[in-house]
């Protein structure tokens, strides 16, 4: 076996892995924006509720975060029509990366809300502000920043998880790779390809990240 | 608990600006204070001092309703504070009571508390807007007209981070004065400070007692400055009043073996 590169091939699938890399990263966005406004409710959801629910979502959190991702993919997208609940691949896959990545942002949350120091809150109640003007105004602002790297984080992670929407048919980059394969049975050059694309969009998300980190705590006045 | 005992509101001929009556609170089996009785008038300016552990934060924040209490009832203005009027009997108090009564005291913290993401103006604007629903340019003009009157005028558009302990401290004076509260709670407001800022914030106390009608109760360890300022110093000892009396009588003519050893102890340690 030979390990024969073939530029001119890798050129000419290129294009196709790019426009699929523009679906990546609209599962991406779009599964991460699920996930950041879900993981928000469910922090706030377990700070506020009473004893028993919130035990309960607190054990429902724990399992989503305990099982596979790819698990929760097939069981939205084929047991859901058993139970009347027919989803296209997208649909059904963007509820289930949102739905696994808010269990992990809810626990990001709750500690950047939880290392603001309790004089703040006593603060609000001092000057007689609504719950909800608390949380809005002073709380969360200043979460915030102890929030960010854990989001960033999450962010690359649910970033490189997208192939795994692939095994429900969603046309994104893994599943572009596939179809190449199979068209041509040559799969160095796609697989290569998709590694290299991945690579390019993680590595610089980390620097970012940081940077918006220190921006924000300026912007903050922290 | 039996709240028969307790009247609805406090009659007119009898109505101190705060009263607490037989209030209890404890954590657990510790009993912070033990059935407190507690009158204070209007305008009047009370400081609190005793040994540490005594319970003197406990006392303000549950007047500030930062704590709730197991037993008793605090009035503010001859109206319950930690209980409120249903079916014609006390009922301990919700949310929407609570805030209603909040809106008559401030307090400040002795770590100040400011909120960091904001300037100093616009921690005094805060509470104007979203709570008392002024317009902003209203809430602005009281809050720089307040930032004057503590002397932070030229700093109002920095954040907390960029101001000392003693700028910090006078900010959230005035942020608290924003709000329009009749009674200011003070919690060792200088005991953060360096020592050679805690002037220019007792400064800013005298001017509120001097010219304002500001009912007062304030916790410090400063002996000379409550002698100076305060109508009456209330003695803690172990979740009680040991002793309370006017300032002359109380440093010169202690009644209470405690209040002696306590004051010797203040003494000797200055
Ligand atoms: N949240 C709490 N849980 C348990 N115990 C508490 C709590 N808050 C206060 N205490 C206890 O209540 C007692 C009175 O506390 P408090 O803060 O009122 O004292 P203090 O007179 O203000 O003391 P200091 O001069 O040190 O500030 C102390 O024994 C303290 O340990
Ligand atoms: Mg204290």
């Amino acid at each position: 076996m030979t390990f024969d590169w073939n530029w001119e091939f890798a050129f000419e699938i290129l294009p196709r892995l790019l426009r699929a890399t523009i679906n990546t990263l609209i599962a991406a966005g779009v599964g991460y924006g699920i996930a950041m406004i879900l993981g928000l409710v469910f922090a706030l959801a377990l700070r506020s509720s009473g004893r028993l629910p919130r035990t309960l979502l607190r054990e429902v959190l724990e399992f989503i975060r305990s099982t596979p991702l790819v698990v929760q993919i097939f069981f939205i997208f084929y047991v859901g029509p058993q139970v009347g609940i027919t989803l296209s691949p997208w649909v059904a896959g963007m509820i289930a990366i949102g739905l696994h990545y808010s269990a992990y942002l809810a626990e990001v949350y709750r500690a950047g809300i939880e290392a603001v120091p309790r004089g703040q809150w006593e603060s609000c109640r001092a000057l007689n502000l609504t719950t909800r003007d608390s949380y809005v105004r002073i709380i969360l602002p200043q979460a915030l920043p102890h929030a960010v790297p854990g989001m960033g984080n999450y962010l690359v992670g649910i970033f490189k998880d997208t192939p795994m929407l692939s095994v429900i048919g969603v046309t994104e980059l893994m599943q572009a790779a596939n179809s190449i394969g199979s068209e041509t049975y040559r799969f160095l050059e796609p697989y290569t390809l998709v590694g290299l694309i991945f690579l390019a969009l993680s590595l610089p998300t980390a620097g970012l990240v940081r940077l918006g980190e220190r921006r924000l705590r300026r912007k903050l006045g922290l | 608990m039996d709240l028969s005992a307790y009247p609805l509101e406090l009659p007119e001929s009898d109505r101190p600006m705060v009263r607490f009556m037989n209030v209890t609170k404890s954590y657990g089996s510790l009993v912070v204070l033990d059935s407190l009785n507690l009158d204070i008038q209007q305008g009047e300016m009370v400081s609190v001092i005793g040994p540490s552990g005594s319970g003197k934060t406990t006392v303000l924040r549950m007047l500030m309703t930062l704590e709730t209490i197991n037993d008793g009832v605090i009035y503010v203005d001859g109206k319950p504070l930690t209980h409120m009027v249903r079916n014609g009997r006390l009922v301990p108090a919700d949310e929407a009571h609570l805030r209603r009564m909040r809106a008559s005291i401030g307090m400040c913290f002795q770590h100040f508390n400011l909120f960091p993401h904001m300037t100093a103006l616009q921690n005094c604007m805060e509470g104007p807007v979203q709570v008392l629903g002024l317009p902003k340019a209203e809430a602005r003009a009281r809050a720089e007209e307040l930032l004057a009157m503590v002397g932070m005028i030229d700093k109002k558009d920095q954040h907390p981070s960029r101001l000392s302990g003693g700028q910090q401290q006078r900010v959230a004076i005035a942020r608290a004065l924003a709000m329009r509260p009749r009674i200011m709670l003070f919690d060792e407001v200088t005991s953060a400070l360096d020592p050679e800022v805690i002037g220019e914030v007792t400064q800013v106390i005298r001017k509120l007692v001097a010219e304002h009608d500001l009912t007062m109760l304030m916790v410090t360890h400063q002996m000379g400055f409550a002698r100076d300022i305060s109508d009456r110093i209330c003695f803690f000892y172990k979740g009680r009043i040991e002793e309370q009396a006017a300032p002359e009588q109380f440093f010169t003519n202690p009644q209470r073996e405690r209040t002696q050893q306590f004051l010797r102890a203040v003494k000797d340690a200055d």
